[in-house]
């Protein structure tokens, strides 16, 4: 009885994986905002800083939306629409909603605890709103969504039986987690893709339409496999070093930068240790990882094919060389790897959350 | 609380004292905090037709209602005594009808009762029970006088409260819980949960158990998390069942999983869309079948509803002298059946002093609470009793008793009843005192909290 593996409704774990991503998508969410907010403190034009909002947007393919329903970008209407507009189902608003919700659908499953931290984060939620938390300190707004995910994890582990609840759970976790960090990282280099902006004087023709995704070619002979961050003249260009700075801060990994590379901050380092790392919780690999490692414990009788692709996935992040998957541009990788993220989702409702004798 | 003259009642006797030492503040702390604690573990019911993320609490009160527990005793045995009689009825009223051919009452109120399920004639459950989980509504008039308000036998709700009550005053005054010897509650789940795997269609050793619930936008879901969870059994909506062959399966990850007992928490209406109401999407196709068959079984039974109906009422204490061959232990509250004229006259004159209810309704619905109405409310109440008499019956008002409750002005007496939750399997069982709650406005005398009443602590009070 006791090593019996538990089944659970296919309803259920539909609700634990979703309120799993939801969290972790609020938590990273605010994490974009966050660096988003602090690279547009640096000296800048507003064209520039205009951009850097512009690229989180879409990135997180919401800038449509946005421009329906603002006509200019402020830092207010953003961080408005990203953080409590109902009506965007992106929100931090609508994604603390849709985790509580969720987890109110399979109360009944979570322990206790779980359960009130995720009432107990939604309803603080309406109140730091209500007092304006966001306008006044909107990194302290920040810090907090943060910390309710962290907490949220901590709670699942700490009280959860290690049953399919909990590994639907971390499944939802990881796999929105390998989404959302390739998105923060995909900010950054759509940006770059898109072409260097002159620093402002004023006088310079500045792009500030959403660039189409457009790869500029970096290999071979034209020079560094990646923008290295510096002027011709090999000077550290200071504005590169802030805005990667910003990046690692904003998955937390400036600390662990300086300690795995001793070095200073280049852009192919950020992507090797985002990306590759596998001791690096947030990076992609670590994510994928646990990702592999969750469905492995889920595994039934039609989930090969979704274990085959994720665990292909893995293989090339394990083995790969950050030059080489970096060759196609580093844009161009990401945006393959958020598609085949994308699929393995799709492939685990099929595989788990619909049941079989619905799709017949 | 206190008797006529204003003394204590010797049982509140020792709250009282601790009470008289708090201070107001201490207790408005007190009463915030459980108000948040509430809101944080989700104890809120949905709000229809309300915008969206609308949640209430149903108001806490903090002074709890006692009962000595030689009291207790004696309502215990009276409760065993009724829900025995009931499922004896109700077995009898599919089977052979002894009740009604001996003449105890009218066939026709029967068959041609709304809530008299044909479907169930002849068909044998687990057991013979039908009413598994009892609700039966008490109220107190004068000391140790108790008289069955109502028995509510379909899908009662309100043991959460009951539950999270107590948790809750354990938590704010743990004290109190070290000075009186207060018998313990907590332990209803088990009972609940082992009475329904008593109850497994024959043949089945270790069934599996599920909570039916409508889904999360229904009233009562906390109650139904709330007892899936603490029970260890999956909370299952009509679309993760289905009927397969000769049984009925679960959805599940790893493929369908039978289901042997069902606690729904679903009316008969909407069970089963291809035997009710066929508009109903809360139910599974085929369900009824299955259970007729007896491969799975349903808590509570299907027509239990034909036992707790207004106009059913007035019968039970026959009930009781008819298949125990005993003497009621709890009383009526007297009953005027509108449909005898006799009573008719009776109720049509003296409208200001009763109050009159619909037969079918709940929920303190669909009724004339006489002494506080309106001249233009009985008349127009009177109406509706002249065309439809078989549809009321009415009931003088009781002095009924009340319990010191905290309002706006301070502490004033209001109105309390008492829901006893009975179980009923291979033995019947229930844990000490029941759900009270408390009629918050003035003079009020409907408890309900869809009408605005609250609800208590109750606390069975051992010597």
């Amino acid at each position: 009885m006791a090593t019996e593996r538990r089944t659970m409704l296919s309803r259920t774990a539909d609700h634990l994986f979703w309120m799993a991503r939801y969290i972790e998508r609020a938590e990273n969410t605010a994490r974009m905002l966050d660096v988003t907010l602090t690279t547009s403190l640096l000296p800048q034009s507003p064209q520039q800083a205009e951009r850097g909002w512009r690229a989180m947007l879409g990135i997180s393919e919401l800038q449509p939306r946005f421009d329906a329903m603002h006509e200019t970008m402020s830092v207010p209407a953003v961080l408005d629409f990203m953080v409590r507009d109902p009506d965007n189902p992106s929100s931090i608003y609508s994604c603390l909603q849709a985790a509580r919700e969720n987890a109110r659908a399979v109360r009944g499953s979570l322990t206790t605890d779980v359960w009130e931290t995720h009432n107990y984060t939604w309803l603080q939620l309406q109140s730091q709103l209500s007092e304006g938390l966001l306008q006044s300190d909107p990194k302290q707004f920040f810090e907090w969504v943060k910390f309710r995910s962290h907490l949220t994890r901590g709670v699942t582990i700490g009280t959860m039986l290690k049953d399919e609840a909990f590994y639907f759970t971390r499944l939802g976790t990881f796999l929105e987690r390998a989404d959302n960090t390739a998105r923060i990282l995909d900010v950054k280099f759509l940006d770059e893709a898109a072409g260097p902006v002159p620093v402002a004087d004023g006088q310079v023709q500045v792009q500030v339409q959403a660039q189409p995704i457009v790869v500029a070619p970096r290999a071979g002979a034209n020079g560094p496999v990646l923008s290295s961050g510096t002027d011709g003249n090999g000077q550290p260009h200071y504005l590169d070093y802030y805005y990667w700075a910003a990046v690692l801060r904003s998955v937390s990994a400036f600390e662990i930068y300086r300690r795995v590379y001793r070095d200073v901050i280049t852009p192919l380092r950020v992507a090797e240790l985002l990306i590759l790392r596998r001791d690096m919780p947030r990076s992609l690999a670590a994510s994928v990882d646990e990702v592999c490692a969750n469905l492995e414990q889920l595994k039934n009788d039609r989930s090969g094919e979704t274990a085959r692709r994720a665990g292909l996935l893995r293989a090339e992040l394990q083995f790969g060389r950050v030059e080489d998957l970096l060759a196609q541009g580093t844009h161009v990788f990401l945006t393959s790897f958020l598609e085949r993220v994308n699929d393995i989702g799709q492939r685990i409702s099929q595989d788990f959350l619909v049941p079989p004798e619905m799709l017949r | 609380m206190y008797v006529a003259h204003g003394n204590v009642r010797p049982h509140y006797g020792s709250f009282e004292g601790w009470l008289a030492g708090q201070s107001d503040d201490l207790m408005r702390l007190k009463r915030t905090e459980a108000d948040q604690v509430f809101r944080r573990v989700g104890i809120t019911f949905a709000v229809y037709g309300d915008g969206a993320g609308t949640e209430r609490l149903i108001p806490f009160d903090v002074i709890p209602r006692i009962i000595p527990e030689p009291e207790w005793r004696f309502l215990e045995a009276g409760l065993r005594q009724r829900v025995r009689a009931l499922n004896a009825f109700l077995h009898d009223v599919y089977h052979g009808q002894d009740f009604l051919r001996a003449g105890h009452m009218p066939m026709e109120q029967v068959l041609r009762n709304s809530q008299y399920r044909p479907e169930m004639r002849g068909v044998d459950v687990a057991s013979n029970i039908y009413a598994h989980i009892a609700g039966v509504d008490i109220v107190r008039a004068g000391a140790g006088e108790y008289y069955v308000l109502e028995d509510n036998l379909r899908v009662p709700s309100g043991v959460s409260y009951m539950l999270e009550n107590r948790r809750m005053m354990m938590r704010l005054f743990p004290e109190l819980f070290v000075r009186n010897r207060v018998a313990p509650v907590e332990h209803y789940p088990d009972l609940l949960l082992e009475n329904l795997r008593s109850v497994a269609p024959q043949g089945v050793d270790d069934p599996t158990v599920v909570l039916l619930t409508p889904g999360m936008y229904n009233s009562a879901y906390f109650e139904h998390a709330f007892l899936a969870q603490q029970m260890g059994i999956e909370l299952v909506e009509g679309k993760d069942l289905f009927v397969q062959d000769t049984g009925v399966y679960m959805r599940t990850t790893r493929g369908p999983v039978r289901v042997d007992v069902i606690y729904r928490r679903i009316d008969d209406d909407f069970i089963d869309p291809t035997a009710f109401r066929s508009d109903s999407s809360l139910g599974v196709a085929g369900l009824l079948d299955v259970y007729r068959n007896g491969r799975v079984t349903l808590a509570n039974a299907v027509g239990t509803g034909i036992a707790d109906d207004k106009s059913i009422y007035p019968y039970v204490p026959d009930m009781i002298a008819f298949y125990l061959g005993e003497k009621p232990l709890l009383a009526n509250v007297p009953t005027y059946c509108c449909r005898k004229p006799e009573d008719l006259d009776y109720t049509l004159a003296h409208l200001a002093e009763l109050v009159v209810k619909e037969v079918h309704n709940a929920g303190g619905y669909g009724m004339l609470v006489g002494p506080a109405a309106t001249r233009a409310e009985i008349e127009e109440f009177r109406t509706r009793l002249v065309a439809q008499p078989d549809n009321y019956i009415a009931q003088p008002t009781l002095a009924l008793s009340t319990c010191p409750t905290y309002v706006d002005s301070g502490i004033a007496p209001r109105h309390i009843d008492l829901r006893p939750f009975v179980l009923s399997g291979k033995t019947v069982t229930m844990v000490p005192g029941g759900l009270t709650r408390v009629a918050l406005r003035e003079g009020s005398l409907v408890v309900n909290s869809s009408q605005g009443g609250g609800t208590k602590d109750t606390w069975v009070l051992e010597a």
